[in-house]
């Protein structure tokens, strides 16, 4: 047997790819429905209330201090285990490992992104917003005008972080049956027992997704920075 | 030229140094696998291959250490030499064989499906009865369980030969494959499969578990060439240690202390037949 052999490793490559749709679907959903509920978190922190706050903080404490599979594990097989669940109106979604993985990883990125938020809300600089007041901004206006735009701006090279960190925690959603790329990975071993070339190619799927979306992302903090950028001589060229 | 001497010299001597005083023995087994292998109370390895193998290495007076490991990378955990030796309810199968080399037998293995006592499954034909798949009389059985199964959530721990008996005999099947046998347990129970298939000795145990009420086997006690014997994985240039293995559990074979263990552990004879 060869220490490596790139046509097995071909092979398999192109069996974890489809792995991708599944790997993807986890993200997606997991980051829209998350960044939703990590806005909701951050204005909860922000809003000066100490209820609303305190709820958030402890939220945030508890899904930021336990481990992402052990969090998959209580929902999976630990919410199962309750009869009066299992007659509840949520079955149909919890009985679903996808929908099991998927608000695993939401309420997971949810907490850390919450943070990012507010570290990007607080970061904007107090003058500006107290210039903007003294326009007659106020409320819907000054966060849309003033603190979001900036604030995007300033959360976004954290938050590609968290972007990366959640492709890869797809990988646990293998450990509840999902046939994404690591499942796949770890059935495909089991048939072969040759983890080299299979765990090789899955790292090298996760890594592509993964440049695919820092480029992006880098490319979107780019055209966010526009008045950041020294001005191009106006000499009408357009490059 | 006498640097050469002492290093070969060396390599020679450590070379020649008798195994067994050297260094332990490591047998790695699953520790997830109850009656066969699994955690104690307290949180020591148990079970009927903790308790052959120390008999077993009682026998080839060695000093020996069980570890325990995944399922998952168990193999190729061996073929790296993080142990000697795997005891893991592992059947012998051709394809494992084209990687590692397996000792004597020292047990068979028989599966069954554990359904819902109130399920579809409940009542598959051949309840209890043993049935080798690869006879003629298992034919017109498997047809039935095929079409009763058909489209059905089945688990099964992956790697297993439990999980090539439903990709090869029951593919129209929704097979889901678990990292243990206890996770599609919990899931069994949690009305998330219709049925699991595993080792019937390891299905019977985890019956008599109070969460596992409302659980039961259901149709054949399967044997044959899917599911082969269970012997110990060792690597195989091993072959030395494969001889000594195949000597002691063929002395524990003959004397009955396979079989007396496999009734303590099992209530069932599962020893090797010739």
């Amino acid at each position: 047997m060869n220490i490596f052999d790139v046509s097995f490793f071909a092979e398999n490559f192109v069996a974890l790819c489809r792995g991708i749709p599944l790997t993807l679907q986890l993200t997606l959903l997991s980051v829209t429905s998350g960044a939703v509920f990590a806005i909701v978190l951050a204005s909860f922190r922000l809003s000066g209330n100490q209820v609303l706050d305190g709820l958030a903080r402890g939220y945030i404490f508890v899904f930021r201090g336990t481990p992402l599979l052990v969090q998959l594990y209580i929902i999976y097989y630990g919410l199962s285990q309750f009869p009066e669940l299992r007659k509840s109106f949520a079955w149909p979604f919890l009985r679903e490992a996808y929908w099991c993985a998927s608000l695993a990883l939401c309420l997971n990125t949810a907490a850390y992104s919450a943070e990012i938020i507010r570290g990007g809300v607080i970061a904007v600089p107090l003058g500006q917003i107290e210039a903007a007041k003294a326009y007659g901004m106020g409320g819907l206006t000054l966060l849309r005008r003033i603190i979001a735009p900036q604030a995007f701006r300033l959360m976004l090279p954290a938050y590609s972080n968290e972007l990366i960190l959640v492709v890869k925690s797809t990988a646990l959603a293998s450990t509840i049956t999902m046939m994404e790329v690591t499942g796949i990975a770890a059935k495909l071993i089991s048939a072969t027992y040759r983890p080299v070339e299979i765990f090789i190619a899955a790292g090298a799927i996760y890594l592509l997704l993964n440049f695919s979306i820092t480029r992006l992302l880098r490319l979107l903090e780019y055209r966010l920075s526009r008045d950041r950028r020294p001005h191009q001589a106006a000499t009408g060229e357009h490059a | 030229m006498k640097l050469t001497l002492i290093l070969s010299a060396a390599v020679l001597a450590v070379s020649l140094q008798p195994a067994n005083a050297a260094d332990k023995l490591r047998i790695a087994t699953e520790g997830a696998y109850a009656p066969w292998n699994f955690s104690g109370p307290n949180g020591t390895l148990e079970g009927f291959e903790i308790d052959l193998a120390n008999d077993l290495c009682k026998r080839m007076n060695k000093e020996c250490e069980i570890v325990a490991q995944n399922w998952d990378g168990i193999i190729p955990s061996l073929t790296a030499g993080k142990y000697d030796a795997i005891m893991a309810g592992m059947s012998i199968t051709p394809k494992r064989e084209e990687v590692i080399a397996f000792s004597k037998p020292y047990a068979a293995a028989i599966n069954s499906f554990a359904v819902l006592g109130d399920g579809d499954l409940a009542n598959l034909p051949m309840a209890g009865k043993p049935l080798s798949v690869d006879s003629e009389a298992a034919k017109p059985v498997l047809e039935q369980i095929v079409k009763l199964i058909e489209g059905k959530a089945v688990g099964v721990q992956g790697s297993t030969t439990a999980s090539s008996f439903v990709e090869q005999y029951l593919k129209g099947a929704d097979a889901r494959e678990y990292k243990t046998t206890e996770e599609h347990n919990l899931d069994l129970v949690a009305g998330r499969l219709d049925a699991v298939v595993a080792n019937a000795t390891v299905l019977s145990a985890a019956l008599e578990k109070e969460d596992m009420a409302g659980v039961k086997l259901s149709g054949p006690l399967f044997s044959g060439k899917v599911f082969g014997m269970i012997g110990i994985g060792l690597r195989k240039e091993d072959t030395a240690l494969k001889a000594d293995f195949d000597k002691a559990i063929e002395a524990a074979r003959t004397d009955g202390t396979i079989k007396t263990l496999s009734e303590k552990w099992f209530r069932l004879d599962v020893s090797p037949q010739d």
